[in-house]
């Protein structure tokens, strides 16, 4: 290989935070014009070291080396990265949702005109970049109004207004629905067709497996393989292997289905939007979970699963909300959230850090949240009950911190997810719904959330089980209900499913 | 050595804002040759300062939820106003003037956590408002004029001392048996909590620092009361302020609706998924705050011996400046009582420490506004270093 097929070379890097060592002598190599994916579980140190790259972590916190096109790089700051053309596209996104397209893509590389803003460039520049990407919006849409697939490629316009050469893309297809990740996906190749070089970060094995040419794998903050996925066939498997460490013959663990009597049935369920009052979001929903069953929601994006689920929890998502909810035979009210909980209904929420953890507080603290009353008398907390709690809910659920007055902020999202299902799991719950319980989550702590839910279930207690990733539910469900446009589109036993029925399901729409 | 300076280090924020009171003190009373630590500038002190404290321990619930009152001194005054109005120009005994406006702080809470928890106004506005209004309210209630004199028993809140143990004691006994009964129930609860811990099998605190801390603590409480028994012994403000510091203290540490605040302004959206009804406990925070800026209205009703128009002006400021210096963060969350307090009282310990030295009234707002920046600055800098 000669020296100019290389466009970037990290040699050796090691970095250290207080007491941890994050990255540890990490060599990385990416070629001219490929598609590089970068793979590692959850705290592997995959964003540390794309945080080395491009300058947020400056030159001198850090051991070892960058080349870029063959000249070494001592980056102070993000913006000393990107004039070399390496941009980065964080997890989350950064656009400022009250400006418009335009204004985000050159925000602080506005286009100027003797010292003030030249707006018809700004905007013919735009519409070049916008079309580029292909997305049908004008310059002055407001970038809040617009869904989340659609914004990660303004985004991506955004890293094309910089002339880009290294593309590093962090996480992109985390919160997009098949259709739009197909797209992103897609335009990635056509990138590659340009020149550019793009380095993916994903969890998301069949994407890597479409786009990637060579993928490097990270574990515990080094470097293990580069695989070359033309040359070397590489499966699936062969990666998690990489990934974990050892081989993972079952993604998803073993269980025998004890099923019981009806546990929960929801009869006629209707719910409007909570703004706009004559939008029906749930539309006539029945369906029942068993004792020791594990249903599943399928459903594409905006077909009204977590709406469902959050209408059901005390009334938490909706308004108009009709219908009737029954536990072991006898009807309930759930008015309000502490009412679902007292009920014995717990529920897992989709977005962790939004919805289902105070960041600021310790792992104690949030997992007695929900269930205070559990560790106290006449209203008075026993600081010490509560560490003995938390401190079984760590053990048994093989959460991975030095100790529970660990800050939740700080761990990992595998680690989060089990701190919400201690939470919840200590409310003593009959019914469980989980809403992405493995959202973001690395492959090998998602083998872990599987077996908590197994046990679960073979507690008896009844899971309802919403997920955009289908292999999720086929594997892990007894039933699968499908969701299309708010309503229910079908019903499929686990003998009977596969990713073609549901599929069909979920994309029946009204005749 | 390596274990102190761990010890130092991880309790840095705990502790620095103390240490800085400490340090502040050390230098007036050095300024003031030895004024400052006088008894009767003690007392004074106590006295000066326990309307701005009682606020702070109802700012710092309302800061916790992530919210902020601004109204706090024209509610003061409107409550000083009114109960002025009762006791003054009714005759209405003193006991059942306190409770009804105590009531109408609570009344005036009620209507300002309305607008804040149910029609999601943000409180700044809100109590903004409120602010002009109690102040309108509070000049047509004493019709731009003063109103005095209180009858005794109600300024004995303000200007009152607990009586001595008959006898006739050199200096005021009492105190000091009040010191020793503390350091009693104190030395009690260290050592309770201690043997709770060795059974939990949780980590101790070496027993050098144990009894460093024991013997640091006995040392303040017995030679505070031994200072103030030489002038008058225990002012009433002072017990009253003792109580509804450990009752606060205990609600918001050990009990549950002190843990749903916090988690409140932790993360709003959790904690309603987690089961807190997050309006109504922000509704009966600002009822809380209303109560509590009641009775500060009361205390410097009592204090002046008058109702003023102008009374409680830049009240929710100090308030305000007390419980960030405390520690509290501005988006919520955080916060501890006695960092109010401490917060509360480094104010007042350069307010009367500037004036002892002559300081003009120019300086002191700059130098406060400073101290007030700069506290905030160090708690940002000890977080981001521990983080």
């Amino acid at each position: 290989m000669a020296l100019t097929d290389v466009i970037l070379e990290m040699r050796g890097i090691t970095k250290t935070f207080p007491g941890v060592k994050a990255l540890e002598n990490v060599n990385l190599k990416v070629k001219q014009g490929e598609i590089h994916a970068l793979m590692g579980e959850n705290g592997a140190g995959k964003s540390t070291l794309m945080k080395v790259l491009s300058g947020v972590y400056p030159h001198g916190t850090y051991e070892g080396d960058i080349l870029f096109k063959g000249n070494t790089c001592e980056f102070k700051n993000i913006r000393n990265s990107e004039q070399l053309g390496i941009v980065i596209i964080h997890q989350e996104l950064a656009l400022i949702p009250q400006l418009s397209v335009a204004e985000n893509i050159f925000l602080g590389n506005e286009r100027m005109k003797r010292g003030v803003i030249d707006w018809n460039r700004t905007i013919v520049r735009t519409r070049e970049l916008l079309s580029t990407v292909g997305l049908p919006e004008s310059p002055n849409t407001v970038a809040g109004s617009m869904g989340v697939g659609k914004q990660q490629l303004v985004e991506i316009a955004k890293a094309l207004s910089k002339e880009v050469k290294l593309l590093i893309l962090d996480e992109p297809t985390a919160a997009l629905n098949e259709e739009d990740s197909e797209n992103l996906l897609n335009l990635m190749l056509s990138f590659k067709e340009q020149g550019i070089t793009s380095i993916i970060i994903s969890h998301k094995l069949n994407e890597i497996m479409k786009v990637a040419d060579s993928i490097t794998i990270l574990r515990d903050g080094q470097t293990i393989e580069t695989l070359n996925v033309k040359e070397d066939s590489i499966t699936e498997d062969r990666i998690i292997k990489g990934m974990v460490g050892r081989d993972l013959t079952n993604r998803y663990p073993e269980r025998e289905p004890k099923i019981g009597d009806v546990l929960f049935e929801a009869r006629r369920w209707n719910v409007y939007h909570p703004a706009e009052a004559d939008r029906k979001v749930i539309d006539d929903v029945s369906f029942d979970v068993k004792r020791g069953e594990v249903v599943g929601i399928a459903g594409l994006m905006g077909a009204g699963r977590t709406e469902l689920a959050m209408s059901i929890f005390g009334q938490a998502y909706g308004s108009k909300i009709s219908g009737q909810l029954y536990k072991e035979g006898r009807e309930i009210k759930l008015n309000d959230i502490s009412k679902a909980i007292d009920e014995g209904i717990a529920y897992v929420t989709e977005d962790r850090k939004e919805y289902g953890l105070v960041l600021m507080d310790d792992i104690k603290r949030n997992t007695t949240l929900a269930n205070l009353r559990g560790i106290s008398k006449w209203f008075v907390v026993d600081d010490y009950q509560e560490i003995a709690e938390a401190e079984g809910f760590r053990k048994k659920l093989k959460i991975k911190t030095p100790s529970i007055h660990q800050k939740t902020g700080n761990l990992s999202g595998g680690n989060q997810q089990k701190v919400v299902l201690s939470k919840w799991i200590f409310t003593g719950p009959d019914l469980l719904i989980l809403d992405e319980p493995t959202r973001g989550i690395d492959v090998g702590a998602k083998y872990e959330i599987y077996t908590i839910i197994n046990q679960l279930a073979e507690q008896g207690k009844g899971i309802l089980m919403i997920s955009s990733e289908l292999p999720e539910l086929l594997g892990m469900c007894d039933r699968i209900y499908v969701m299309s446009e708010g309503r229910f589109t079908g019903e499929v036993p686990r003998a009977e499913a596969n990713q073609e029925t549901i599929m069909k399901y979920m994309t029946t729409t009204r005749g | 050595m390596e274990t102190a300076l761990k010890l130092l280090r991880s309790n840095m924020r705990q502790y620095g804002m103390f240490i800085a009171l400490i340090l502040i003190m050390l230098l007036f009373q050095f300024l003031s040759d030895g004024i400052l630590l006088k008894p009767l500038n003690i007392t004074n002190l106590i006295l000066q300062n326990s309307y701005i404290l009682i606020l702070a321990i109802g700012m710092l619930l309302v800061i916790i939820t992530g919210h902020i009152d601004l109204s706090v001194g024209s509610i003061a005054a409107f409550v000083g106003a009114v109960s002025a109005i009762m006791m003054v120009k009714y005759g209405m005994p003193f006991p059942a003037a306190m409770v009804l406006s105590l009531l109408i702080g609570a009344a005036v809470g009620a209507w300002q956590g309305f607008w804040v928890a149910y029609v999601r106004i943000p409180s700044f506005i809100v109590t903004l408002a409120g602010m002009l209004l109690f102040r309108g309210l509070t000049m047509l209630v004493l019709d731009g004029k003063s109103v005095a004199p209180f009858p005794e028993g109600f300024r004995a809140i303000s200007t009152g001392f607990l009586p001595d143990v008959p006898g006739n004691w050199d200096i005021h006994l009492l105190t000091i048996i009040v010191g020793i009964v503390l350091s009693v129930l104190y030395l009690f609860m260290e050592w309770r909590g201690r043997m709770i811990q060795t059974r939990y099998e949780l980590e101790l605190l070496p027993v050098p620092f144990f009894l460093l801390k024991l013997a640091g603590v006995l040392a303040i409480i017995n030679l505070f009361t031994f200072v103030l028994s030489s002038y008058k012994g225990l002012p009433n403000i002072l017990i009253m302020l003792f109580v509804l510091i450990v009752a606060y203290t205990f609600v918001m540490r050990k009990t549950v609706m002190g843990r749903h605040i916090y988690a409140l302004g932790g993360n709003e959206k959790a904690a309603k998924l987690s089961g807190v009804k997050t309006k109504k406990m922000t509704f009966w925070v600002f009822v809380n705050m209303g109560v509590l800026a009641a009775l500060a209205g009361l205390v410097f009703a009592a204090r002046l011996n008058a109702a003023t128009p102008k009374a409680g002006v830049n009240f929710e400021l100090d308030a305000i400046a007390a419980v960030f210096i405390g520690g509290a963060s501005a988006t919520g969350g955080v916060g501890t009582v006695l960092g109010a307090i401490i917060g509360g009282l480094v104010m007042g310990v350069m307010n009367n420490g500037m004036s002892l030295i002559g300081l003009g009234i120019d300086y002191q707002q700059g130098i406060k506004g400073l101290v007030l920046l700069l506290a905030v600055a160090f708690d940002l800098y000890n977080k981001n270093k521990s983080a």
